[in-house]
């Protein structure tokens, strides 16, 4: 059992925890995971670890209730045990010096970002972050990616606050400023990553992104969460989640995620409606 | 004692039956659920001796001088000396006389390949068929069970030694049995959240119910072996700080062969085309086979045609759950013809029962999808035996253009597995082979690293769960023998 710590909701639907994981906390690294999974009839879900605090012994997650499972989490507080947390998985983030660093979250892909962003910036880099939502109530983490960036961006779909327009304009804008950018980093939904890399490619700048695709395990058991990059099969579990953006078939992986859709759709149904029928929200 | 056992005649209630009489009772059928029945559930297919079978099955033993069905079984149990017991009704002396050499009866009773072991050598096979060793090993198991008279084992006296198992699969159950009961401190680690490893999350209910698997994890419990669920020992802790940190004197690393092989042919990532590991752990781990009361879903079978490649017993297996969540043809696609199947004969005349369709002889070279991407057939190219290749088993050579397409909404691959690389990438003072399988000296299962042992399919790629069980029962021997400074070094032998 992992005891919730805290919790607080960031944006509508996107909510913080900080939960009690010793082992975890103190072996994190900048890119990795965790498998969660709620209680007896949960499913397992990866979660990217945002931070880690070893002494205190915990661990920080940030989820946008999508599905079944992250709705359900969702309603999780502070004291609330979770049945099964395990990890840290996958790969950590190559860090190193590339010069010019490029940060890019998009919605909940933030989260995802700014541990990178850190470790990038203690690595040296001049670190750049473009920190993308669709409005100016999603934003999330501003300050603390703030305080890791040599120069900070947000730009907003509906142009409510910051850039209006995608993250990957004020890329493009960055990029055309004549700024030398050595090294992207692209953190969100599966278009606007795609999106990225295409912006990126012509100028043959090296980017990575981190990949979301279905896992069972999360230890390289299932197979599930394999990808198609270049002409290799990887599993996003052991051999990821960050991958070379330039190489990454995109469609595959979107078309790969829907496998479950219809059952997904109808298990998040009943459950909002058990939910509504206990009165608990 | 079984010196003395070979008898001619044998005293029954008070009746004397010749060898002669013996050898005319049939083989005993294992009872088993109607095929049309066991298609729409779960439960487990065999329904297992009753005494009166299990005690006509054991007087077909005719008690050989030279019982060589002892040197088929991989851990020797004294196979005639417990179907004596069971012939003269002590079924609960007979389950003792097993657990001698094997820990796990009512799970190796189910699952392991009797046809290739103990059976294969029995005397009997020559002229009749061989005594149902197998289903005697599982009634004895169940009966002790059943009736309520399981012992948890003795332990010694603490020795204060800490051994840490790494995986709580049969492997590392087996090793931590012995551990405990020679007196060390086992804690056990397991990368799931459910304990048993395979037994959980790769063979289904239907052919070993999981409360018996958790039963004999609840044994270990009492002995006193500690268990920590959702620890990848590469990842959450390495082998080098459960050492340093964490004090322990010795580990195991029984963590199996983990990492699922694909063909590599066209259209592999296509919607629709699972690997046997994750259709299975989606159906028997995460119970998805009850979505939505449980949350996972599984890939919807109902009405579609499932094809799964490979013969193993995965294989059988994962087709037979198609066929269970309701596939309207679940086929099974196999390069090598029957006689070359490494699945159970049991498990192959279980999945001909339930109506499931063998395509042998066949190979798939590409799956073929729609515009969205999904999976809606698989080009075979039929396949004849030309000569033996390096296992001994006739090569499979392509028939030239007689490639078809099978309609199929569902790819399952179960053509084996590799290793997983975390053990090798965190720990790479163990050494590896090729195929990155551990080595270990045999005798001892003792990696290159000081103090680390190995063994189950980590060290023989996939295998059985008797030579698996075998192998934590050498290293517990071993590491005992090291830790209480009584090992000897076999290179003097």
């Amino acid at each position: 059992m992992f005891k919730i710590v805290s919790a607080q909701f960031l944006a509508e639907n996107i909510k913080k925890f900080e939960i009690e994981a010793p082992r975890i906390a103190k072996k994190r690294k900048a890119g990795q995971f965790i498998m969660l999974r709620i209680g007896t009839k949960g499913e397992r879900i990866p979660l990217t670890i945002a931070d880690s605090n070893p002494d205190k012994g915990t661990i920080t997650i940030i989820a946008q209730g999508a599905g079944r499972t992250t709705h359900e989490l969702n309603q999780k507080e502070a004291g609330d045990l979770i049945d099964d947390i395990v990890g840290p998985l996958g790969t950590p983030s190559h860090i190193e010096n590339f010069g010019t660093a490029v940060s890019i979250g998009g919605g909940v892909g933030t989260a995802i970002a700014y541990p990178t962003a850190v470790a990038l910036k203690e690595a040296g880099n001049h670190v750049i972050t473009i920190n993308g939502a669709r409005s100016k109530d999603m934003v999330l983490l501003e300050d603390e990616m703030k305080s890791v960036s040599d120069e900070a961006y947000i730009t907003t779909d509906d142009g409510s606050y910051g850039f209006h327009g995608f993250v990957t304009q004020k890329l493009q804008e960055l990029i055309d400023s004549g700024k030398k950018i050595d090294y992207v980093l692209a953190i969100g939904p599966i278009p606007m990553m795609k999106a990225v890399a295409d912006v990126t490619r012509p100028y043959g700048i090296k980017t990575v992104v981190s990949l979301n695709p279905i896992m069972v395990d999360g230890t390289g058991m299932c197979g599930g969460c394999r990808v198609t990059v270049g002409d290799e099969i990887k599993f996003a579990c052991v051999d990821g989640p960050e991958f070379d953006a330039h190489l990454v078939d995109f469609t595959n992986l979107n078309d790969r995620n829907r496998i479950y859709g219809k059952e997904e759709a109808a298990s998040d149904e009943s459950f909002k409606h058990r939910c509504h029928l206990e009165g608990n929200h | 004692m079984h010196d003395d056992n070979h008898k001619e005649t044998y005293t029954m209630d008070n009746k004397t039956i010749t060898t002669k009489e013996r050898l005319a009772i049939p083989r005993q059928e294992m009872p088993a659920q109607d095929p049309n029945e066991r298609v729409r559930n779960f439960k487990e297919v065999n329904l297992g001796y009753t005494a009166e079978l299990a005690q006509q099955e054991a007087m077909r033993c005719i008690q050989c001088k030279d019982p060589v069905c002892i040197k088929g079984c991989p851990v020797n149990i004294k196979i005639d000396e417990f179907i004596h017991l069971v012939a003269e009704g002590d079924f609960l002396g007979a389950a003792r006389k097993i657990k001698e050499d094997n820990v796990l009866p009512a799970i190796c009773g189910r699952v392991c390949p009797q046809e290739d072991q103990c059976e294969k050598e029995c005397v009997l096979s020559k002229k009749h068929k061989p005594v149902a060793i197998g289903n005697l090993e599982r009634f004895v198991a169940d009966y002790e069970r059943e009736t309520g008279n399981v012992k948890v084992p003795t332990v010694k006296a603490a020795t204060g030694k800490k051994v840490a198992v790494i995986g709580s699969g049969p492997a590392g159950l087996s090793c931590a049995n012995d551990l405990a009961q020679m007196g060390h401190e086992v804690v056990v680690f397991e990368a799931l959240h459910e304990l048993g490893g395979v037994l959980m999350y790769g063979v289904p209910e239907f052919r070993l119910p999981k409360e018996i698997v958790q039963q004999e994890i609840d044994v270990l419990r009492e002995m006193g072996v500690t268990f920590q669920t959702d620890v990848v020992v590469g990842r959450s802790v390495t082998i080098d700080e459960l050492i340093e940190e964490d004090g322990f004197h010795a580990v195991f690393i029984g963590v199996g062969a983990g990492l699922p092989w694909f063909m590599g042919i066209p259209g592999e990532n296509l919607v629709g085309v699972l690997s046997a590991n994750e259709f299975l752990t989606r159906v028997n781990l995460m119970k998805a086979y009850d979505f939505p009361e449980s949350d996972t879903p599984v890939f919807d079978c109902k009405g579609k045609n499932v094809a799964v490649f490979g013969g193993g017993n995965t294989a059988m297996d994962a087709v037979r759950t198609a066929k269970r969540l309701g596939a309207e043809h679940a086929y099974i696609v196999y390069r090598r013809s029957e006689a070359e199947m490494p699945a159970r004969v049991e498990e192959i005349h279980h999945a001909k029962q339930e109506g499931i369709e063998f395509l042998l002889l066949q190979n798939p070279v590409e799956f073929q999808g729609d515009d969205r991407h999904w999976l809606t057939g698989v080009k075979c190219v039929k396949m004849e035996l030309g000569e033996p290749d390096d296992s001994g088993r006739r090569r499979p050579v392509a028939i030239e253009g007689s490639e078809y397409i099978l309609p199929i909404d569902m790819a399952v691959i179960s053509i084996g597995n590799g290793s997983n690389p975390l053990i090798k990438q965190t720990t790479p003072d163990i050494e590896v082979s090729k195929r990155e399988t551990i080595v270990v000296d045999v005798n001892t299962m003792a990696t290159s690293k000081e103090n680390v042992y190995a063994g189950g399919d980590i060290v023989t790629g996939g295998a059985t769960v008797i030579l698996a069980m075998g192998a934590g029962r050498t290293a517990a021997k071993a590491i005992n023998e090291k830790l209480m400074g009584t090992a000897q070094s076999y290179n003097e032998w």
